[in-house]
């Protein structure tokens, strides 16, 4: 589907004679290259999964985090540009604090969702800057229960129970179809995430070196929005690679 | 909601900061407490720290309200007490929570333990002071991190201390004299409680905005902090 949009790809003012924006469908390439990002919402809670591309071997485990939290009861994957992420993360956690402290309660996920999305979208409108390079899945545990929601570079954001971005995310789709997520624990969420992940990056065998970052907010984790807690990860990497195994085998 | 456009390189605005540099254009300062709360006791103990205070919050000579709560948890490690104009510690609570908050969202195993907030709030309260606008309170600061006590206070001036014993406003006169007569390192809980019930009996003999109505918190080697309430009767 990609199209040379010669001469109207220069600005991210000018639309083309077909209706697109290019600027804002290149700034999508960039979120579509990097490592998968994948989110499910589970009957009691919100599961996100980051596939981190391990760029060099002198690298620490655990540093370049990319799942932020963003308040107490939510949090937010990025994928695309890190450093884009980053700046929509800061806003985010702006936003939510903001909110607190006018309305004193916290920010309900569906108005966390719109302020970010306004603010990529608003970086889509002038000339003089550039959209971002990034895409973020968020999820929180409102008083509506939990929620799921993609912000695109485009700034359009939806609702979602389960959602991928980057690489992986056509094969990673396709296996979240097949999950029953309604009715699943986010204990198990965990481990189907991980399985999400290991199968969608063996498939690609390119980078094969890469880090499982997971993070949750559901009840047993009270609301909060946390890391996965070591023990649990560790469960779900073995179960994963075991049924990898197991498919391998057939 | 959305900024305008020229402020388009400070987007990342921290609230935080944006409350201290807010009253350079205020031209109201605090001149004297209104609604006010009366000595807070704090010692260290065996295992952690106890905080005592009543209940009270009085509006001049008036016992207005009575069941103020002048001691509260703070993140996981400390406890406060507050003792003054009740609505200077409620925003002291606010920066609190924003501190902590965005302490918590590193989710990286670190927390702030009591020697930092002490050294936080010790900075708040001496700017404001210096910028003729206190935060017109007397704080206690305790709790434990890593098996190490802490217990601090700093007041309205920015004057901050540690110590193994502590106390605010008439508890400075009253309270500190028995505690130096009767505190030592190996203290119990129940010794504690009963050390501190006898300051706070002293104290609503002695001082006239006291109530009784008492509030204790205690904070332990590695456990979270937590509180228990009790009625002093009168005699």
């Amino acid at each position: 589907m990609s199209s040379i949009g010669t001469g109207y790809d220069l600005s991210v003012t000018t639309f083309s004679p077909d209706g697109r924006v290019f600027q804002i469908e290149y700034a999508a390439k960039a979120v579509d290259n990097s490592g998968t990002v994948v989110g499910i919402k589970c009957k009691d809670g919100i599961v996100l999964g980051v596939e981190k591309l391990i760029t060099s071997k002198m690298m620490l485990p655990g540093s370049n985090r990319r799942i932020h939290a963003v308040h107490r009861h939510s949090g937010m994957a990025v994928a695309g540009l890190a450093a884009d992420g980053r700046q929509i993360v800061a806003r985010a956690k702006s936003e939510a604090t903001n909110y607190e402290s006018v309305y004193g309660e916290p920010i309900p996920v569906k108005e966390l969702a719109e302020r970010v999305a306004s603010y990529v979208h608003l970086c889509t409108l002038y000339w003089w800057l550039r959209p971002f390079g990034s895409g973020v899945i968020l999820g929180g545990y409102d008083r509506d229960g939990p929620q799921l929601y993609m912000v695109e570079p485009s700034g359009v954001s939806y609702r979602y129970f389960g959602a991928a971005i980057g690489k992986g995310r056509q094969a990673a789709k396709t296996e979240i179809e097949k999950l029953k997520l309604s009715e699943m624990t986010c204990r198990q969420g965990v481990i189907e995430v991980a399985k999400i992940r290991i199968y969608g990056v063996h498939d690609e065998a390119k980078d094969k070196a890469f880090e499982l970052e997971m993070s949750w907010v559901c009840d047993e984790s009270n609301r909060q929005h946390q890391k996965v807690p070591d023990d649990i990860l560790e469960e779900a990497k073995a179960a994963a690679k075991a049924a990898l195994e197991e498919m391998d085998a057939d | 909601m959305l900024l305008g456009i020229l402020g388009m390189n400070s987007l990342d605005c921290t609230p935080a900061t944006n409350s201290l540099i807010r009253s350079e254009a205020d031209s109201q300062r605090t001149l004297y407490p209104y609604v006010t709360g009366t000595s807070v006791v704090g010692i260290k103990y065996k295992d952690g720290i106890l905080l005592a205070a009543d209940m009270g919050g009085s509006y001049g000579s008036t016992l207005r309200y009575k069941s103020v709560e002048r001691l509260k948890p703070v993140g996981k490690h400390s406890l406060i007490g507050a003792s003054g104009e009740i609505s200077d510690f409620q925003e002291i609570m606010r920066y609190l929570d924003d501190l902590i908050l965005s302490d918590n969202m590193w989710d990286d195993g670190n927390s702030l333990g009591p020697k930092e907030v002490h050294n936080y709030l010790t900075r708040v309260m001496y700017n404001r002071r210096n910028k003729f606008n206190p935060l017109w309170n007397s704080l206690v600061l305790g709790g434990v991190k890593n098996g190490q006590k802490y217990l601090g206070t700093v007041n309205m001036i920015g004057v901050h201390y540690e110590d193994n014993h502590v106390a605010t406003g008439f508890g400075n006169h009253l309270a500190l004299p028995l505690l130096r007569d009767e505190w030592h390192e190996n203290l119990t809980f129940e010794e504690g409680v009963i050390l501190l019930e006898k300051c706070m009996r002293v104290l609503l003999y002695r001082d006239r905005s006291a109530v009784n109505k008492l509030q204790v918190l205690f904070s332990l080697c590695g456990i979270h902090t937590s509180r228990l309430l009790g009625n002093c009767c009168t005699v």
